[in-house]
């Protein structure tokens, strides 16, 4: 098996960065916008993105947890992780929801996010945040920001590490196939 | 089936829920986490969430109930399952037909999972032996066990007391009949309480606790029994009473209904000698005036009807778990 780590510390904090800016940017600043991190490592990034919005603007900004247990299209075909509570405290209506997610694969949890925010109320607009996207989609979504591209093949596993879950910041992508 | 007789400890988990003697610590958290989820959804303005379109649950009963019916068939629809209402009274039951049969015809219409409640313990394990595609979910069965009203249980205690460990829980009253109890001493057992059990020694199963407590490789080696309430209740945590259940005492287990309630009946001044903090709780359906008096079952310390809402999300949980398969990863 063959391991490369293709982002950094470093790296993660600067796309990070760019990112918020650029959410700041699209959306004419922070007064709308709630960001909606998704369990498990989407949670700890929407809270950076968070308090980066925070520093820039000088105003809070709303977020929530999500978690799409009950949304997703394979419950029978496959056994399911336990569930963490979705935490989205705030009113959405009408609001910008930022979706915010560590991995872009097949676009399978974006759609299954966007049914449970639309369960919530009706959002003004739904964006979609991701550190990595890496392609292979097997639906018509695609993301507002991200933070790096990786093509990807489909044996290859990418795998974020998130301080705050993980004790690291890393993004490694690893190959059954030598 | 005797209690005797019903295996202590089945392979049947994988599929079905029958009693918690089944589940260990992690099982029974990892059900808490996904409640806390469903408990989210329960608070919202819609309450209909999609994760078991398409499947069906049937709810087999053939005893009353309201709560336990109701709540199973609200968490059905709740997760977008069709759910089905069998009573015994409308069914082929009537006309004589076994369990064994009605099982095997609700199974050929592809019931994902039955609910089943049965005057005779060890019901459920009889049909989860004979089910080759559909979970059985052991809605009480004689008086065996009560897994779900057991799970709710706890977690109520949980989300009170804040954990379930080390606190003083107090079991008072119909012991003897009590599948509640019966399930609960597993569960809490396995979460590490303190468990008291209080009621006349006609109504304390004997043959269930003599060979069990004492017995030190057995888990219910720490549970005591007192049967001086007043003593029983001193510091307690959670004051947990019984149904009398009046439909099983043809026995004659109690010289009257007056003497039991002024020895057993949860009074407000009885209340006083557990802790300040303590919460009462009971199964329902009450039996006011008897087991408990009204204000304490209406009271600032009671948690009933607290009871009643979790009972909804631990069996959206249960459902969920079930037939998604969420636990089988554990399993393998």
């Amino acid at each position: 098996m063959s391991v490369k780590k293709i982002q950094t510390d470093v790296q993660m904090k600067r796309a990070l960065t760019r990112i918020s800016h650029e959410i700041l940017e699209r959306n004419s600043g922070a007064q709308n916008i709630i960001l909606v991190g998704m369990h498990s490592r989407g949670v700890p990034l929407a809270s950076r993105i968070r308090s980066l919005i925070e520093s820039y603007e000088g105003e809070t900004v709303d977020v929530g947890s999500l978690d799409i247990g009950l949304y997703r299209d394979d419950l029978s075909e496959k056994p399911q992780p336990t569930m963490k509570p979705t935490d989205i405290s705030v009113d959405i209506n009408g609001r910008i929801v930022v979706i915010v997610d560590d991995v872009l694969y097949t676009g399978r949890s974006i759609r299954a996010a966007m049914d449970a925010i639309n369960d919530l109320g009706r959002p003004s607009q739904i964006q979609l945040a991701v550190l990595i996207d890496r392609g292979h989609r097997e639906l018509p979504i695609r993301a507002d920001f991200v933070g790096k591209n990786v093509p990807t093949s489909k044996e290859e596993d990418v795998e974020v590490r998130i301080n705050e879950v993980d004790g690291v910041d890393e993004v490694i992508i690893s190959s059954t196939v030598t | 089936m005797t209690i005797k007789e019903i295996p202590a400890k089945t392979s049947l988990r994988q599929n079905h829920i029958l009693d918690l003697d089944e589940f260990n610590k992690s099982d029974i958290e990892a059900i808490f986490d996904n409640t806390d989820s469903m408990m989210e959804v329960l608070t919202r303005g819609i309450r209909k969430v999609p994760a078991l379109r398409g499947k069906t649950i049937i709810t087999l009963f053939y005893e009353a109930s309201t709560r336990t019916r109701v709540s199973f068939e609200q968490a059905g629809k709740i997760l977008s399952a069709d759910v089905i209402n069998v009573s015994s009274d409308g069914s082929s039951n009537k006309k004589g037909e076994s369990l064994y049969n009605t099982a095997l015809t609700l199974q050929a219409m592809k019931a994902d999972a039955i609910v089943i409640r049965h005057q005779h313990s060890g019901a459920g394990y009889f049909l989860a032996q004979q089910m080759k595609s559909t979970s059985i979910i052991n809605a009480g069965d004689g008086m065996h066990a009560h897994p779900t009203q057991s799970l709710l249980d706890l977690y109520t205690i949980r989300k009170h007391l804040g954990t379930i460990e080390s606190k003083k829980v107090v079991i008072v009253g119909d012991l003897l009949y009590s599948r509640v109890a019966r399930s609960n001493l597993w569960g809490l057992t396995t979460m590490g309480a303190d468990i008291v059990l209080s009621g006349p020694n006609t109504l304390l199963p004997q043959d269930f606790l003599d060979q069990r407590i004492g017995d030190v490789s057995h888990p219910f080696k720490n549970i005591t029994i007192e049967n001086d309430l007043d003593k029983a209740l001193n510091g307690a945590d959670v004051v947990m009473a019984l149904r009398l259940q009046s439909e099983r005492q043809k026995a004659g287990h109690l010289p009257s209904l007056r003497e039991y309630s002024r020895r057993f009946g949860i009074s407000s001044e009885r209340l006083k000698l557990a802790h300040p903090e303590a919460i009462v709780m009971h199964p329902g359906p009450m039996n006011e005036g008897v087991e408990i008096e009204p204000d304490v079952a209406h009271g600032q310390q009671s948690v009933i009807e607290s009871q009643v809402t979790t009972g909804v999300a631990i069996r959206m949980a249960i459902l969920y778990d079930l037939i998604t398969g969420t636990h089988s990863k554990k399993e393998l």
